[in-house]
């Protein structure tokens, strides 16, 4: 296991780079700890896969430097690397038996039948692929094939870390939920450190300690799950994460309340002083406003109900602006005269898209 | 990388010298060709290339040619693609027997069927005319392009078909209208291979034809026993037999590698 | 896939049926006719029943031809196949170039066969040729026209020259169809040129490298025009294949019935072929479902 460490790392698939778009990943700095569990989150085409290949080496960054335990690896071959990299279709050998697709990697690193047979029969029973061994691999479902590939990866004992790309894209649901808590299951026996990329906010959250948001080629956010709900540090984040995502409304500031449409939202966490000239938002969370006929809050009107099951979300108007409020199942929505209620502890300012800090 | 670079580069030069050479002699007066040795022409001339152009001779060789190729892939393309449908969609009596009696007609040498030929469309006098040639052709054309087509058509999905039949679309109407233009690129490729084929065959084609029908290379293959010794003239009919290949594969540029597959990779 | 399941469907392939079935069958018939009969002309036939079978199988012309055609497919097949997976390999995956090498590598397969036995014809002569010139001023006694060895070279690069680019756009076919992620995950598994050969390329080029060696033993088995026009089957016979055998032995000689039952022996060979190339591939069909 290795602590990574990226420092100043940017990509360009263009051989020419002239302007700040042209990188698919922009300059980045960042720590990935010994043993961490991380997701990497966020839309398709942000430069996750991008980053994911550069820590495998199978891309070299237009920038910067890799540290493996803080030996510097960035121009070192993949398979020098000690990685283990689980891709989003699976890939196993066709021609060969799954015991064999196993023993590979060991194979080609000149390891001992002995050990090797070890190693294979540990990993297999680890995997629950036991049974399979002798099998062709070509034949197994998704799933199984999977397995493999994970394997293929955990046989290798001195792995640095192992990385997963969008790896259950192809899985059925029902067996999704499985594989994951096998996968975490795995991460808390042998404390690997696990790099997971996914689209899928609820496999991140689920997965990950920390989660990294990535957003058109910059990490928008690192943090603890509940960093992400609370204090998203971007207002894309907090789209991103949350269903529904997080009310983002244009504001500005009188004092140290957010106006919106004349109306006054209070901060109890207060902020640090806002950029000159920058477009100022206020971002609240559907889970931190309330609908109440008495209060101080604005009178909104109540445009639709959906009903989700365990909650109901009402979409309500507050003049130009749309905010999107959880109602418990046991609470009733007032028809007329409805007020917004909000939780002046979550309530945060965002100056061109970025979190404003705390004071 | 560079090895590999380089195996690339040498082959290509090994195809494109002996076409080269052709090319350069096509460009030559016969009594430089004869007399001295040079790697590119040092008296640039077209006279070859206007001979061509300018006896009927020569020039009829090339219009029949164009003429029986161009008949032959449109036949071939109206009977097999029905053909196609019906193997890539259907179980039927004897579905399989069928097919392999089409391929093994791919595998039958022109030369067994040439004179069986000969007297067969001397007898319903057909002999010497395109349509000859063309139906003759059709014997290892239309195999490979049912082959090709049931290829593409098998990498659509059926449920394609079921949506249209649901919606109310009669066959003919479907065939035409939604599924030919969903494997245009497979009907691309099988055009592609009909004209090749047809284009590039000369037994048949010189066995069926005599004066009306006489294609290219049957021209070629006499003017050079009878004038002998015109190799000018000669590198220059070569030279233009390569050109409608050329221009044919740059419009298929993009799905070769998959047409020289059959559609099955 | 499943397919539905309707004998109507044979009025689609009827078209086909009938136009092979007469370009084929009515042939085929005349060529059996002639197999089993002799005539003193006036297109009077009789029975000769097995006669020009034996005739044929015992002729040493027959064996010649034969064992000629064998050895030559042998040769090409041997060359023919690991140039192409070689070059198919060394060919960029992608980038401007690869339509550009595509074009060009095909080039060879779309001249009219005749003019490719004229190339060489051309490019192999002492006087005019650039490959005979050279070879005659490196002090190398060539000549192909003279000396068996040098007739057979030359047929060989001819064919070489022509038909190795088919096996190359097939395998090259074959391996764009190979995500990336199995090259990189062999690369993270560690393993050699050879492993990432041997387990992920070569599988995936299994079917379309059998494509490619039916076709090229089916048409250097059919081969007639090339080595008629460099050679003419000789010097002697030294280069007359089956093909040129039976078109001098029907149309130059006349002799119908040996030529119809050369042509039945000849034909049911490249069948027993074909027959088991086609199991084989419905066997590897079934097995990838």
């Amino acid at each position: 296991m290795a602590k990574i460490e990226l420092n100043g790392l940017a990509h360009s698939y263009m051989p020419q780079v002239q302007e700040a778009q042209d990188f698919a990943l922009k300059e980045l700095n960042h720590v990935w700890e010994d043993g961490g569990a991380y997701a990497l989150l966020g839309p398709s085409g942000c430069g996750k896969t991008t980053l994911l290949n550069i820590i495998s080496g199978l891309l070299i960054p237009t920038h910067g430097e890799i540290l493996f335990d803080g030996n510097a690896v960035t121009k070192k071959a993949t398979e020098d690397r000690n990685i283990a990299q689980v891709f989003q279709f699976p890939v196993v050998y066709d021609t060969m038996s799954v015991y064999d697709n196993l023993a590979f990697p060991l194979r080609n690193r000149g390891v001992g039948a002995s050990e090797v047979d070890g190693r294979v029969r540990e990993i297999a029973e680890l995997l629950e692929l036991g049974d399979s061994l002798k099998n062709k691999a070509s034949g197994l479902t998704a799933d199984a094939k999977q397995k493999i590939s994970l394997g293929r990866g955990l046989v290798r004992a001195d792995v640095s870390a192992i990385l997963f790309d969008e790896p259950l894209t192809v899985i059925d649901p029902h067996l999704k939920w499985q594989l994951r808590s096998q996968l975490k299951h795995l991460h808390k026996r042998f404390n690997y450190t696990m790099v997971y990329v996914t689209h899928d906010q609820t496999e991140a959250l689920t997965f990950a300690d920390k989660v990294v948001v990535m957003y058109d080629g910059a990490v928008v956010q690192m943090g603890t799950p509940e960093e992400l709900f609370e204090r998203p540090k971007h207002t894309f984040v907090g789209y991103f994460i949350g269903s529904p995502g997080m009310n983002v409304v244009p504001c500005h500031i009188d004092g140290d309340k957010a106006m919106v449409a004349g109306h006054a939202f209070s901060m109890e966490q207060g902020f640090s002083k806002v950029p000159e000239g920058a477009s100022l938002e206020v971002g609240i969370r559907p889970e931190f406003l309330s609908l109440s006929r008495d209060g101080d809050g604005p009178a909104v009107s109540i445009q639709k109900v959906e009903d989700l099951g365990r909650f109901r979300v009402a979409s309500v108007r507050l003049e130009d602006h749309e905010f999107k409020v959880m109602v418990g199942e046991d609470q009733e929505v007032p028809t007329d005269g409805a007020r917004l209620i909000v939780d002046p502890t979550h309530v945060n300012l965002y100056a061109n898209s970025h979190l404003v800090e705390e004071a | 990388m560079k090895t590999k670079a380089l195996v690339t580069v040498l082959y290509i030069v090994f195809l494109l010298l002996p076409i080269y050479w052709l090319l350069n002699m096509s460009l030559k007066t016969n009594e430089e060709i004869l007399s001295t040795f040079s790697l590119w022409p040092q008296d640039l001339t077209f006279a070859n290339y206007i001979v061509i152009f300018t006896d009927p001779s020569w020039y009829n060789g090339y219009i029949n040619s164009t003429i029986y190729v161009v008949l032959n892939t449109i036949i071939t393309l109206l009977v097999a693609l029905p053909a196609a449908y019906a193997f890539s969609r259907y179980n039927f009596m004897g579905d399989k027997h069928l097919f392999f009696w089409l391929l093994t007609n791919r595998m039958a040498p022109p030369a067994v069927f040439a004179l069986p030929f000969f007297q067969l469309y001397s007898s319903v006098g057909l002999f010497d005319t395109h349509i000859a040639v063309a139906l003759a052709h059709c014997l290892f054309n239309i195999p490979l392009a049912v082959w090709i087509l049931e290829g593409f058509m098998s990498g659509v999905p059926r449920e394609i078909d079921e949506t249209a039949y649901i919606d109310g679309y009669s066959f003919p109407r479907f065939f035409t209208r939604i599924f030919t233009p969903m494997i245009s690129s497979g009907i691309g490729v099988a055009a592609f291979f009909c004209f090749m084929f047809s284009w590039v065959e000369l037994l048949l084609a010189r066995t069926l034809t005599s004066v009306d029908a006489k294609s290219i290379s049957a021209t070629m293959t006499r003017t050079v026993s009878a004038s002998g010794l015109d190799w000018g003239v000669l590198a220059a009919a070569g030279i233009l037999t390569i050109i409608p290949g050329i221009l044919v594969i740059y419009f298929v540029r993009n799905y070769i590698a998959k047409g020289f597959a059959l559609g099955r990779v | 896939m499943n397919k539905w399941s309707d004998n109507r469907a044979w009025w689609l392939v009827m078209p086909v049926v009938l136009i092979v079935a007469f370009s084929a069958v009515i042939p085929l018939m005349t060529v059996v006719n002639y197999a089993f009969q002799d005539t003193f002309g006036n297109n009077e036939f009789y029975w000769a029943g097995l006669e020009w079978f034996r005739d044929i199988l015992r002729s040493e012309r027959f064996h010649g031809a034969m064992g000629r055609q064998f050895l030559f497919s042998f040769i090409i097949l041997s060359i023919e196949i690991p140039l192409g997976i070689g070059i198919a390999l060394a060919m960029p995956r992608k980038g401007f170039w690869v339509p550009f090498c595509l074009i060009l590598m095909a080039l060879p397969l779309l001249i009219p066969w005749n003019v490719v036995g004229t190339i060489w014809q051309i490019f192999g002569r002492i006087d005019i040729g650039l490959l005979g010139a050279t070879l005659d001023s490196l002090g190398i006694d060539y000549n192909y026209t003279q000396n068996t060895i040098d007739a057979w070279v030359t047929l060989v690069v001819m064919d070489v020259w022509h038909w190795t680019s088919l096996v190359v756009l097939l395998c090259y076919a074959g391996l764009q169809s190979i995500p990336d992620a199995y090259y990189q995950a062999a690369r993270i598994d560690g393993a050699s040129k050879w492993a990432t050969f041997r387990y992920i390329q070569l599988p995936k080029m299994n079917r379309v490298l059998l494509i490619a060696v039916l076709l090229r033993f089916m048409d250097s088995f059919m081969i007639y025009t090339e080595p008629f026009v460099v050679t003419g089957g000789g010097p002697g016979n030294d280069t007359t294949f089956l093909s040129i055998d039976l078109v001098q032995m029907a149309i130059g000689q006349f002799d119908l019935g040996p030529a119809a039952a050369m042509s039945l022996i000849y034909f049911l060979i490249i069948l027993l072929f074909s027959w088991v190339f086609f199991t084989v591939m419905s066997y590897l069909d079934r097995a990838e479902n």
